[in-house]
C-alpha cells in the first residue's frame, strides 16, 4: 500500500520548502494541510488550495544539497526532487495530507485533480506518483502521462521518477523509453533503465534505429544503452555499423553496449577496438557521460 | 484607425469563437491582453463534462493560441445565468468550479448574474459570490438584456448583501440608463461596444465626455454572434478623434481593466511588457496554430495601430 512513509516524506518536503518560500507561505500551507486532513473536510478544500498554491508559496526552485538528494533516496529509492519548485512541493504536500485509508476514494480525488489540471498542476501530480499510497491504482494514469505531448509533463512522469520502473508493465515501460528517445529527451535520466531493460525493448529500439538510418536521420547514442545486454545476431550488425560511424559518441556507445553483452561475438568485436576497450575498463566512458554530451550537442 | 500606439486591453471577449485572423488584427491594433469570461456556447450544454472541457480550454489551449499572436490571455470562470436554470446540471457545475477558480491566470469569477432573473439564477449567483469571496477574486457581472435597469441594481444589491466590496465587482453591458447607478454605488462600469445593439462607439464617446474616465471600462464582448473584436481599438481611436484626452482613453481602454481585474493578483503589466515575444514553433498538446507550409513568426510583435489589407497574395 505504501511506497514511502508518508509522515517522513511530509516532514522532509516541508523542510526543503522552508528555504524556498516565505514564512507566510509556510503558514498558509500548514493551515491548508490541517484543513484537508481534518474531519469534515470537503473536496473543495483540497481543490482550491491545490490550484492556489503558487500564489502563496511562490515558484522558487528547491536547490537540494548532495546530502538532501541522498536523504530523498532513503525515503523512497529513486525519489529525486532536485528539479522541483516550491509550488510543486506544496501541491505534493497537499495531496499527501488527503485521507488515504480508502484507496478507491483517494484515487478518485487524485484523478479529479488530474482531469482538470493545467500544465503546472500536471507536472506536480505526475512527479508525485512515487510518493502516493496505493501506487498500483495509478498505472493507467502514468501510461496516460507517457502519451502527452507537453514536454514538461512528459519529463515529470518519465524522467527522474522511479514510479515507472517500479510499477509499469513491460509494454508501457518500453513505450516510455521509445518515446523518450523519440522526443529527444535524455535517456540517462530514466530511473531504472538497466533494471527494466528487456529483449523486446532491444528489438524495438533496433527497429527504430533502422527507421532513422533509412531516413538519413541521426540516431541518439543513448538508444543503445538498454540494448547492450540483449545483443543477438541481428543487433550485432547494428553495433558493427556504430563502430564505423564518424561520430565518436556512437563508437563509445558501441563499446559500452558490447561491454554489457555476454555474447561472444560482441566481446570479440570489442577486443577488435582495443583503445575504446581500455577506456571502458578505465571508466572513462559511461552512459551518463554519453548522455550529457549528446544533450549538449543537440 | 489611429490609437496613437496605446496599449489596449479587451477585458471581455469570447475568443473561443474567433479565428486567428482576429488575434493577428487585434494585436496589430494594439491589444496586448484580453480576458475571456466563461459564457455559454449559443446552445445549452447538457453534461457537466462539457463545462469541464470548456473551462480547461480557457486555461489551456485558448491561452496558448493567444500567446502565439503576442496577446496575454486571462479568463474568468463561472456558471452563466442562462445555464444556471438547469438545476441538476448547475449543481454539478458548482462542484467543478473550485477546481478552476484558483488556477493561474484566472482573474475573477464570471460572467455571472441574471438573465431571466429567476429564483434559480438568483441561487447560483449568490453561491458563486460566496465562492468569489472565499478565494478573494473579483466578480464579473453580466447584466440582463431584458428589464436591464432593475436587474443591474439587483445585481449590485445582492453583491453588497454578500459583503463584497463594490471595487471588487465589474458590472458589464451598461448603457446610458444604468451607468449613473453603477458609478454612484462605487462599482466598476463596463460597456460592451456592439455593432447594432448594446452600445455604439459614438454613444460611448458621449458617456466618457459626461462621466469622465473614473471606473469606466470598454470591451467588445465579441463572440459567436455578429460582433467586432476590434471594438476597443476602434472606440479608442474615435475617442481620440473626438477630443478625449489620451490619458482618459488610456484609462477606459487599458488601465481600469488592469486595476479592477488586477485585484486577483493574477494579472500584472509586466506579464506583457516582458512577455510579448512570440514563438510560433511551439506546440500545445502537439497542436500548432500553423497549417502546412506556413512560416512560423518568431520574435517581437510590433504594433503601429494600423491594419494590413486583407488581400491574400
Ligand atoms: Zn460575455
Amino acid at each position: 500500500m505504501y511506497q514511502a512513509d508518508i509522515y517522513a516524506t511530509k516532514t522532509f518536503l516541508k523542510e526543503l520548502l522552508e528555504r524556498s518560500t516565505t514564512t507566510q507561505g509556510q503558514e498558509w500551507l500548514t493551515k491548508k494541510m490541517e484543513l484537508i486532513d481534518a474531519e469534515g473536510a470537503t473536496p473543495k478544500d483540497l481543490y482550491l488550495a491545490f490550484s492556489a498554491a503558487p500564489r502563496f508559496v511562490g515558484r522558487e526552485p528547491l536547490h537540494l544539497s548532495q546530502h538532501e538528494i541522498e536523504m530523498a533516496n532513503l525515503i523512497r529509492p529513486g525519489f529525486n526532487p532536485s528539479r522541483w519548485n516550491a509550488a510543486q512541493t506544496a501541491r505534493t504536500l497537499l495531496i499527501l495530507s488527503q485521507p488515504y485509508q480508502d484507496g478507491e476514494a483517494f484515487r478518485d480525488t487524485i484523478e479529479t485533480l488530474f482531469n482538470t489540471a493545467d500544465m503546472g498542476e500536471l507536472v506536480a501530480l505526475y512527479a508525485a506518483l512515487p510518493l502516493l499510497p496505493h501506487p498500483e491504482l495509478f498505472r493507467s494514469r502514468a501510461a496516460e502521462g507517457f502519451r502527452t505531448n507537453m514536454g514538461d509533463v512528459f519529463e515529470a512522469v518519465a524522467l527522474d521518477n522511479p514510479y515507472p520502473a517500479d510499477y509499469m508493465h513491460e509494454d508501457a515501460w518500453n513505450n516510455m523509453v521509445l518515446k523518450t528517445l523519440f522526443v529527444g529527451k535524455p535517456v540517462f535520466r530514466i530511473y531504472g533503465i538497466e533494471k527494466r531493460s528487456n529483449a523486446k525493448l532491444a528489438r524495438i529500439l533496433s527497429d527504430y534505429a533502422h527507421e532513422r538510418w533509412a531516413a538519413g536521420r541521426p540516431v541518439s547514442p543513448e538508444l543503445w544503452r538498454p540494448v547492450g545486454p540483449f545483443i543477438d545476431e541481428a543487433i550485432l550488425e547494428d553495433i558493427k555499423k556504430l563502430f564505423s560511424q564518424p561520430n565518436e559518441l556512437e563508437q563509445e556507445a558501441a563499446a559500452l553496449a558490447c561491454a554489457e553483452s555476454s555474447c561472444t561475438p560482441a566481446r570479440e568485436l570489442l577486443n577488435a577496438h582495443p583503445q575504446l576497450k581500455s577506456r571502458v575498463e578505465n571508466g572513462e566512458i559511461s552512459w551518463s557521460l554519453i548522455g550529457d554530451k549528446a544533450l549538449a550537442a543537440n | 484607425m489611429n490609437t496613437q500606439n496605446l496599449m489596449l486591453i479587451d477585458p471581455h471577449i469570447h475568443m473561443t469563437s474567433r479565428t486567428t485572423d482576429d488575434y493577428a488584427r487585434m494585436r496589430q491594433a494594439g491589444i496586448v491582453a484580453i480576458i475571456e469570461p466563461a459564457f455559454w456556447l449559443g446552445q445549452p450544454r447538457t453534461e457537466p463534462g462539457s463545462f469541464k472541457d470548456y473551462f480547461s480550454s480557457l486555461v489551456g489551449w485558448e491561452r496558448f493560441r493567444a500567446s502565439q499572436f503576442g496577446i496575454k490571455h486571462y479568463c474568468t470562470i463561472g456558471l452563466n445565468s442562462k445555464e444556471a436554470n438547469n438545476e441538476p446540471l448547475a449543481e454539478q457545475v458548482m462542484e467543478l468550479l473550485p477546481l478552476f477558480v484558483c488556477k493561474e491566470g484566472v482573474v475573477g469569477v464570471g460572467e455571472i448574474g441574471y438573465d431571466d432573473q429567476t429564483p434559480i439564477e438568483d441561487k447560483y449567483f449568490r453561491a458563486q459570490l460566496e465562492l468569489a469571496k472565499e478565494v478573494n477574486l473579483p466578480v464579473q457581472v453580466h447584466t440582463p438584456h431584458r428589464d436591464k435597469k432593475a436587474g443591474t441594481i439587483k445585481s449590485m444589491e445582492v453583491c453588497l448583501e454578500h459583503g463584497i466590496a463594490p471595487d471588487m465587482v465589474v458590472i458589464d453591458h451598461n448603457n446610458e440608463e444604468t451607468v449613473k447607478d453603477v458609478l454612484d454605488r462605487g462599482f466598476w462600469a463596463a460597456f460592451t461596444i456592439y455593432p447594432n445593439s448594446k452600445m455604439g462607439n459614438e454613444r460611448m464617446v458621449e458617456i466618457v465626455k459626461q462621466y469622465g474616465s473614473e471606473r469606466i471600462i470598454v470591451n467588445s464582448s465579441a463572440d459567436w454572434g455578429v460582433s467586432d473584436p476590434l471594438s476597443v481599438p476602434k472606440t479608442a481611436s474615435l475617442m481620440l478623434e473626438r477630443g478625449i484626452s489620451l490619458e482618459d482613453v488610456r484609462k477606459v481602454c487599458y488601465q481600469n481593466a488592469l486595476d479592477s481585474f488586477g485585484k486577483s493578483g493574477q494579472m500584472h503589466e509586466s506579464d506583457w511588457l516582458q512577455g510579448s515575444q512570440v514563438d510560433q514553433r511551439e506546440k500545445f498538446s502537439d497542436n500548432s496554430v500553423l497549417r502546412g507550409g506556413q512560416t512560423p513568426v518568431v520574435g517581437d510583435v510590433t504594433t503601429d495601430g494600423t491594419l494590413e489589407s486583407n488581400i491574400v497574395r
